[in-house]
């Protein structure tokens, strides 16, 4: 199941590129092929995972390439799968007259099996092989339009940004396994008694490890790249930063949760970061005129959630958020694909308007995604946000009303994104234009609808996913959740019902709080003075030192020995006489 | 009465001119005058030592005089060659000025 896609990818790349239409159909049928044996595998009470060593070096390192099939993977495989499944169905449509197609199927069958590779791996090292190859990945897959200056420097963010994290999540795994002298994460499990006694070390591991979520998952400060990534396909979009890739970092969470559960300061801190990503994203989504970009600050925000929640010492909640979280907006991506390319590639949300009655079944769909991120009752949302807002109330006040005030501004700026997308008037040609996008598109759609409304009860989550615990404070916390979002859609509607432009014009939050010229100038800054010492370096050191200076060394002893070559004979006889008078003072009188 | 060291003292006199001869002087043929001045000094010394360095027995050690016959014979041989190279010099440089022949100065 897992090489399933990888064959695919690698028939695409070798044999079927100059037949588009072949390819998209190896990757469509690779990826259902996997989605099915991740439903049979769901249904097994306990598959037995095998593995299969690849570096025995015991007892100093031992590297199996092994699996791991608890419940968690089990969830996770169907969600990997499933919407992986949907994306590339609807890719079909999306994705038809492009020129790349074939290479555009082959990235997303690799990524299928990096994706694949990380959720199912059982050791550290396997993970991390994998972790890398879903970045490389999404380099292609951001780059697909490569051609494109925008894209091209997004992929280039993404990979890079990733990279700095990854850095500090391979020096977390080489502490890591240091202490316990073992990556196989059930192994370490059982030798975390001997590290406890090392707190210090201990958050130092866990902050390094989260590292890797912060860069794979966006959060702050390395979550530069995620707004920029829009410059793919939106089915890329969909798929590798709102339902898989950028999940990745808070499953790596889940999964070591052992780790990370005995380090208390380690996880104040990425219950802190975890708030500030969701503050930040939601505050720089209320600004932004893209339709895509709001998403991807709103991926921010959600991820921000899960990570909160994980630095709350719940990983359940995490997982369940991230599992709404998933259908929900891939669900909302695909909806803004379709609004895209059916409008021409418009993507500017004050070009567009009045759009639900032109593309219905796009814009239900889109309002069953809007409510469930919302946090709307009884859509999915609400109930996993709630867990995460309740776990909040009673661990760290704080934290509370600042995931309150997100969910808050969440509610607006996805209300203000419907109201200006669909309703008034169209502000443009190609928004006149509008029709329903091809049933390809369409049906992927209808199907994530459903599980974007029903995933949240309780009957159908506690099927998949193991739930947080109940909490004890009633109805306290929900409503307050409640309140919020009303407030959030009332004020989104009242300000921008039936404008022709955006009220509101913060440039700090459209900017995003200028991380990027920061980030530029940092870079070029350092680069600079690197740039300019080397000169220094090559210029005075090593080419006057080293270089001119043996020459002239040379040069300079050359014409001292010269001086000896007077060339009469006399001279020469003088010297000899010299020579002979050295000699016996030095034979006799030494 | 003369000792070794007179006969010495002549001898180092006498190599001292000889070489100064091959410093100082400009034509050719004096210096290679002074060269042969400065073998002959050296056979001066090498007899007196003949002369005056007697074994147990009261019987003078030869050797040294034989070794100057081998000096005179060597010196003469040297003559020959070296004339005619300074004959070679003469007809290419068409003078015998020492200072004249420095082409292999820097």
């Amino acid at each position: 199941m897992l090489l399933l896609p990888f064959f695919a990818a690698a028939l695409i790349v070798f044999l079927t590129k100059p037949l588009p239409s072949l390819s998209s159909f190896l990757a469509v049928a690779a990826t259902l092929g996997s989605f099915i044996c991740a439903c049979i595998i769901f249904g097994t009470a306990n598959p037995q995972a095998f593995e299969v060593t690849w570096i025995d070096l015991r007892p100093v390192l031992y590297v199996p390439l092994g699996f791991v099939l608890d419940d968690l993977t089990k969830t996770m495989l169907l969600i990997v799968t499933g919407i992986g499944s949907i994306i590339q169905i609807y890719s079909l449509g999306y994705m038809q007259e492009d020129a790349g197609k074939s290479r555009y199927f082959a990235s997303l069958s690799f990524f299928m099996f990096s994706m694949l590779g990380v959720v199912l791996s059982n050791n550290f090292v396997m993970m991390f092989i994998f972790w890398e190859l879903v970045g490389v990945s999404s380099y292609l897959l951001i780059g697909h339009w490569f051609d494109r200056d925008t894209a091209a420097e997004a992929a280039k963010k993404a990979f890079l940004t990733n990279r700095i994290g990854d850095f500090g999540f391979m020096l977390g795994i080489l502490m890591a396994w240091t202490a316990t002298g073992t990556v196989v994460f059930q192994e370490m499990a059982q030798e975390l008694d001997r590290i406890t006694g090392y707190p210090g070390y201990l958050t130092v591991t866990v902050l390094l490890i989260f590292c890797g979520a912060v860069g794979k998952s966006a959060q702050f400060p390395l979550h530069v790249w995620l707004p920029d990534a829009m410059e793919g396909p939106t089915p890329i979009s969909a798929l590798i930063h709102a339902a898989t890739m950028v999940a990745a970092g808070v499953y790596m969470l889940v999964r070591v949760g052992f780790l990370i559960q005995v380090a208390p300061e380690a996880l104040n801190l990425i219950a802190w970061i975890g708030t500030i990503t969701a503050v930040l994203a939601a505050l720089v989504a209320t600004q932004q005129n893209d339709i895509k970009r709001i998403l991807a600050y709103s991926t921010l925000s959600q991820l921000g959630y899960m990570v909160m929640a994980v630095g709350l010492a719940s990983g359940e909640a995490a997982m369940f958020h991230l599992f709404t979280h998933a259908f929900f907006k891939a669900l909302l991506f695909l909806g803004a694909g379709s609004i895209i390319v059916m409008l021409h590639h418009e993507q500017n949300i004050w070009k567009m308007g009045g759009l639900a009655g032109r593309l219905g079944i796009t814009f239900l769909t889109f309002v069953i995604g809007t409510l469930a991120l919302i946090g709307f009752p009884p859509f999915s949302g609400f109930f996993s946000k709630d867990a995460i807002l309740v776990l909040a109330y009673e661990k760290n006040r704080t934290i509370f009303w600042l995931a309150l005030f997100t969910a808050f501004l969440t509610a607006f700026y996805m209300v203000r994104l419907l109201v200006v997308v669909f309703f008034g008037k169209p502000r443009s040609n190609p928004a006149r234009a509008g029709r329903e996008a091809p049933w390809v598109m369409i049906t992927p759609l209808m199907i994530l609808a459903l599980p974007a409304f029903a995933s949240g009860f309780g009957f159908v989550a506690k099927l998949f996913l193991k739930m947080p615990h109940e909490h004890e404070s009633g109805w306290v916390v929900p409503a307050m959740a409640f309140a919020a979002t009303l407030i959030g859609m009332t004020l989104a509607i009242v300000l921008y019902r039936r404008r022709e432009s955006d009220p509101l014009d913060i440039i700090l939050l459209r900017k995003a709080f200028g991380f990027d010229a920061i980030y530029a100038l940092l870079i070029r800054a350092t680069q600079g003075l690197l740039a300019t010492i080397s000169a220094f370096i090559d210029r005075w050191i090593l080419d006057m030192g080293f270089v001119r200076g043996l020459s002239g060394a040379t040069w300079g002893f050359g014409s001292l020995l010269r001086l000896l070559q007077v060339g009469n004979l006399q001279g020469y006889a003088f010297l000899f006489g010299l020579g002979i008078v050295g000699l016996i003072y030095f034979t006799i009188f030494r | 009465m003369l000792t070794l060291g007179h006969y010495l003292t002549v001898s180092g006199l006498l190599f001292t001119i000889g070489f100064a001869g091959v410093l100082l002087r400009r034509n050719i043929i004096i210096i290679f005058m002074s060269l042969e001045l400065m073998l002959n000094a050296a056979n001066l010394s090498l007899i007196a030592f003949s002369r005056f360095r007697l074994n147990v027995a009261g019987i003078p050690n030869y050797s040294a005089q034989v070794f100057v016959f081998f000096i005179i014979t060597v010196a003469a041989a040297e003559v020959a060659v070296g004339l005619a190279i300074i004959v070679a010099l003469y007809r290419a440089r068409q003078t015998t000025h020492v200072e004249d022949v420095s082409s292999l100065k820097f």
